[in-house]
């Protein structure tokens, strides 16, 4: 073997005695560092980034730290250790012995939820490829890397399971993985939101609370599945995945901390005075959640989906936290009462729950969603300041589903063309608020040093202080 | 509205229980699904399917799915091509959906249909379809088809129709025939005939291709010759207009003629009574008989094309052609319950004759051309229907030549011999023309004489001598024309008979009967699509597997899944 795979790639999946899988990635490994050489993060291959490696999945082992040249990283493949005699949790087979292997009669629906999911994960990377020029600390810039290497790993995850599980066809899809790119005018990402630039650090801290989340919603919902691979890969998945919502909760908290400090400094609530203070106003803030959270629900795709519900059926996606749900876990005739717009009016329908099971995922993402601005709203009051975040109506500008066909404001009316015309600047970041959110947008890469804009967190990484040297640059 | 008539005041009672009554006739200024524009010799038809714009409620038409509403756009929009766009070469069958070409017949509406909507749902999508290629093959108006999304089911089998596929390469668009894996039927207009017979794509290969849900794409998809080129997707737009214009340079259509337009048919519309310029249609619900009467020309006809094109539309062949269409999708889909059809003329032979020597004369004429092809495809549209078919030859009918053909297709034909006692009009005669040896193929390649006389070849000969003769009954029975020549004693207990035992039998099996006796001889790929195609998905479309109540056709779309009888039949 020309690559010393199993020293390179650590992993509790036997890679040593699988002829399959080694002949797979050795293909594949060479692949994926070009990818990440040209498509990684900018100008980073030199660095030396103090950085969390999985070594294994015990509590000791998915931790470890030190510095690494990023191209360097030891991107493993990991699953979540077994269940003894797990049953398929829901759905047509609920009770039956979980599958080892790709049931036949769902090798394509399978393949499509992994090749889904995948795109996503390098799609990220792609997105971040240029923030790093302008982090406004080095603890974020360290933080941005781990996250970027994690992605990484959670595209490794995915594509293992093409290898292993998906024969030739697999290992096509694996392939074109990493010939898809964001934004690009040929090969685009599967999903639409995945081929937007992630342009600033407000977005970036915007997107991991609220786009990662819905990673961490469409993860749970995979790490139900009877499909048990694919159960226990996404189960070590997200792990990971609550470090990224921490740095999207904790970062859009950082902005608020800082903003409400310059407010009670100057003593003003006037947003001119306080962008003028180099912070970010409340207003500003709102706006770009409008923006982040609304995309981020489209992600989840209709309200009333086919798809879903056969997913849900076969016993190959479920719901989030399945177990802790009580009713019959097969849904045939159950009811949900699901939020559409039907001539023009908002209104709750009842449907057969098979077939709300999308909507069922969007309501826990909300709920989820909810707590965090909760956190972000008592630092405000802590700062005895009259504002209050809110998260819009989930019909506010969606291009997905039934409320994509109508203008409909944050607080939940429908309302007309020329009204939304009036508004959007109001709602959404405006280009004067895009142009204000980049102007502030400059690398302070010095230990202990911080934008403006931000506040420090409370803690660093590993027990080291925040002016530890997380990034080296050579 | 009526065939032709815009008017909603006249709605006609439905024959088929409760039903709602289709319309067939259409202009662009009424498109709900498509946009058609012309650049120069090339147009676009680009399939932008309205969601809520159904023919009956309870379904939505989501992603550029379609029900019959859609392809009577489609069929119009082909048929003003070829007639009103002497100058257009290539057309770009294309879609203004972002992400979709087309997925295929909307799954819902078949979940919802009766058999004998899905039935006539797919005959005259298969008939749009062969009217694609019959466009590229003899109009010399090629089609193409540019695949910018997702191309699924009926879609894919849209594309297959036209002589050309280019594939949008984004890593993401796909073409697929997924009706067995997902819905437990076929593919229903032609693809798996259109696959192995027309692109020659390998039986093992195209096993893959229909069994793979999520279909083929990029260079795989070309490779397996499923489509003919991949183009990347910021090239996409420039790489179809470029191969649409080499395409419309090798046209021999007239580059700067002038079409002409057609405007909507004169018909009045009673429910039981049809009445067009020269076609007069009879619905007797209680002898279970549409008596049609076609009136043949007064006038001679003009000299050569130019005057064709100055009479347009009411030229009467054409005027014939389009009034015979639009009865015959209409009495297929509207008036199902009537199974016999009796065909009856009345005109002049000598002036039929006429019209037929111009259009056999004048075929390097375009407008000549198309209407000589419009009248192939509308006999074929009868041969094709599941009817029975009679004729009747009586005093002061025109069976000649075009015409004739109606007597050679019936599956039972009665001539007067003699006149009738009494009448001053004397005794009828048909008349064969060059007309009824090439022009006319039916969908088994052969002409109707050619099919009928499959085992007396030798009176084909003999028939072509007869050209231009009258033939009065004995003779016609002789040659082979004919089935029976009763006289005027026998003549109304004969043909009241025949009509009467019809109406006994079984209609399926009559169905059945008439589509194996009506087409002998070679096979082709009209023959397979029509015959072994519809037929097994027929079966099919019946079996609990996919139409019972547990069955997946049924089920699509609830998320339950079915459950399988497993024997094989």
């Amino acid at each position: 073997m020309s690559i010393d795979l199993n020293s390179r790639i650590p992993n509790n999946v036997n890679l040593a005695d699988d002829r399959r899988l080694q002949r797979a990635l050795e293909s594949w490994q060479p692949s994926f560092i070009d990818w990440w050489k040209e498509m990684g993060p900018e100008g980073t291959l030199d660095h030396d980034v103090y950085l969390r490696t999985a070594v294994s999945v015990e509590a000791e082992g998915w931790a470890n730290f030190g510095y690494v040249k990023m191209p360097d990283y030891r991107w493993g493949i990991f699953v979540a250790p077994p269940v003894e005699g797990r049953s398929i949790p829901f759905g047509e087979h609920k009770g039956q012995p979980v599958w080892q292997e790709v049931p036949g009669e769902y090798r394509a629906s399978l393949r499509r939820l992994i090749v889904t999911q995948g795109d996503t994960e390098p799609a990220s990377v792609e997105q971040q490829r240029l923030l790093g020029l302008t982090a406004p600390s080095l603890y974020d810039l360290r933080n941005l890397f781990q996250v970027n290497c994690e992605e990484g790993r959670h595209l490794w995850a995915m594509v293992y399971l093409l290898h292993a599980y998906f024969g030739r066809d697999g290992r096509e899809e694996a392939e074109m993985m990493l010939q898809r790119h964001s934004g690009d005018v040929d090969k685009p990402r599967i999903l639409g939101a995945f081929n937007e630039e992630t342009a600033d650090w407000l977005s970036y801290f915007m997107f991991t609370f609220f786009t990662d989340r819905d990673g961490k919603f469409q993860l749970s919902s995979l790490a139900e599945s009877g499909f048990d691979p694919l159960a226990r890969t996404c189960q070590f998945m997200l792990t990971e995945e609550a470090h990224h919502m921490f740095i999207g909760t904790t970062g859009v908290m950082r902005v608020v901390t800082r903003t409400c400090e310059v407010m009670n400094e100057l003593k003003t609530d006037d947003p001119e005075k306080i962008r003028e203070a180099g912070a970010i106003d409340l207003q500003t803030l709102q706006k770009y959640l409008n923006f982040h959270y609304s995309v981020s629900l489209d992600l989840f795709g209709q309200e009333v989906s086919t798809n879903a519900a056969n997913y849900y059926t076969a016993g190959l996606k479920g719901r989030f936290e399945e177990s802790k749900i009580d009713d019959d876990h097969v849904l045939k005739d159950g009811l949900s009462r699901v939020t559409m717009l039907e001539d023009g009016v908002i209104k709750d329908v009842e449907y057969n729950a098979l077939l709300a099971v999308n909507e069922r995922l969007r309501d826990d993402y909300v709920d989820d969603c909810q707590t965090g601005v909760t956190r972000w709203n008592k630092v405000i009051k802590r700062h005895k300041i009259d504002f209050e975040l809110k998260l819009p109506h989930r019909g506010f500008h969606r291009a997905i589903g039934t409320f994509s066909d109508a203008d409909i404001s944050p607080d939940g009316q429908v309302i007309s063309k020329e009204d939304w015309k009036k508004n959007i600047d109001n709602w959404l970041p405006s280009e004067e608020d895009r142009v204000f959110v980049i102007s502030l947008q400059k690398a302070c890469v010095q230990p202990g040093k911080i934008a403006s804009w931000v506040a420090p967190p409370s803690r660093g990484i590993d027990g080291h202080p925040f002016d530890y040297e997380y990034v080296r640059f050579n | 509205m009526a065939p032709g008539d815009n008017a909603p005041t006249n709605e006609p009672s439905s024959g088929t229980g409760g039903e709602p009554v289709v319309r067939f006739a259409t202009s662009p200024d009424q498109y709900k699904h498509w946009n058609l524009t012309i650049d120069g010799n090339v147009a676009r038809l680009a399939m932008s399917v309205a969601e809520d714009a159904t023919l009956k409620p309870g379904y939505e038409l989501k992603l550029n799915s379609y029900d019959l509403g859609v392809d009577i756009e489609l069929y119009d929009a082909i048929q003003r091509l070829r007639f009103e766009h002497p100058e257009v070469g290539c057309v770009v069958l294309c879609s203004d959906h972002p992400q979709v070409f087309c997925a295929g017949a909307n799954i819902r509406m078949l979940g919802m249909s009766t058999h004998d909507h899905k039935v006539n749902f797919c005959k005259f999508t298969n008939e749009t379809r062969n009217g694609i290629e019959d466009a590229t093959e003899f109009s010399k108006q090629k089609y193409i088809c540019a695949i910018n999304g997702t191309a699924a089911g009926g879609g894919y089998e849209l594309a297959l129709a036209t002589d050309y596929i280019m594939l949008i390469d984004d890593g993401a668009s796909t073409v697929s025939l997924p009706e067995l894996p997902l819905l437990a039927v076929l593919p229903g207009t032609g693809g798996l005939t259109r696959l192995v017979d027309k692109r020659k794509v390998r039986h093992d290969r195209s096993d893959v291709f229909c069994t793979a849900t999520e279909g083929m794409r990029g260079q795989r998809a070309a490779d397996w010759n499923l489509i003919d080129e991949i183009v990347p997707r910021s090239k996409f737009d420039d790489a179809v207009t470029e191969r649409a214009n080499e395409f419309a340079a090798m046209s021999d259509r007239p580059k700067d003629a002038i079409g002409i337009s057609f405007t909507a048919l004169n018909v009045s519309d009673d429910g039981d009574k049809l009445v067009y310029d020269h076609l007069k249609i009879e619905v007797d619900r209680g002898s279970n008989v549409v008596n049609f009467l076609i009136k043949g020309p007064c006038d001679l006809p003009p000299k050569d094309g130019p005057g064709v094109v100055e009479q347009g539309v009411n030229f009467w062949p054409l005027a014939i052609a389009r009034e015979l269409d639009a009865a015959i999708v209409h009495l297929r889909l509207n008036e199902s319950q009537v199974g016999t059809w009796v065909f009856r003329t009345e005109g002049d032979n000598e002036v039929l004759e006429a019209y037929d020597k111009l259009l056999e004369g004048h075929q390097d004429h375009w407008l000549v051309r198309e209407i000589t092809l419009y009248l192939k495809r509308t006999l074929k549209r009868i041969d094709v229907s599941a009817r029975s078919l009679i004729a009747l030859v009586e005093p002061g009918s025109c069976f000649t030549g075009t015409l004739l053909e109606l007597v050679l297709i019936a599956d039972r034909s009665f001539m007067l011999d003699g006149q009738i006692e009494g009448s001053n009009i004397s005794a009828p005669s048909v008349r064969l023309t060059n007309m009824n040896f090439g022009p006319y193929p039916m969908c088994n390649g052969l002409t109707r004489l050619e099919t009928r006389l499959l085992g007396e070849p030798e009176k084909i000969s003999e028939a072509k001598a007869a050209v231009g003769r009258d033939l009065e009954a004995l003779d016609a029975e002789d040659a082979g024309l004919v089935t029976f020549a009763p006289d005027d004693i026998d003549w109304d207990d004969e043909v009241r008979l025949a009509i009467e035992e019809r109406a006994s039998f079984s209609p399926d099996g009559l169905t059945g009967l008439e589509a194996n006796l009506r087409f002998a001889g070679p096979e082709t790929m009209e023959t397979k699509i029509f015959g072994r195609l519809s037929a097994w998905q027929n079966w099919i479309f019946q079996r609990p597997n996919a139409a019972g109540p547990e069955g997946a056709l049924k089920l699509y779309g609830t998320g339950q899944r079915s459950e399988f009888d497993k024997k094989r039949v």
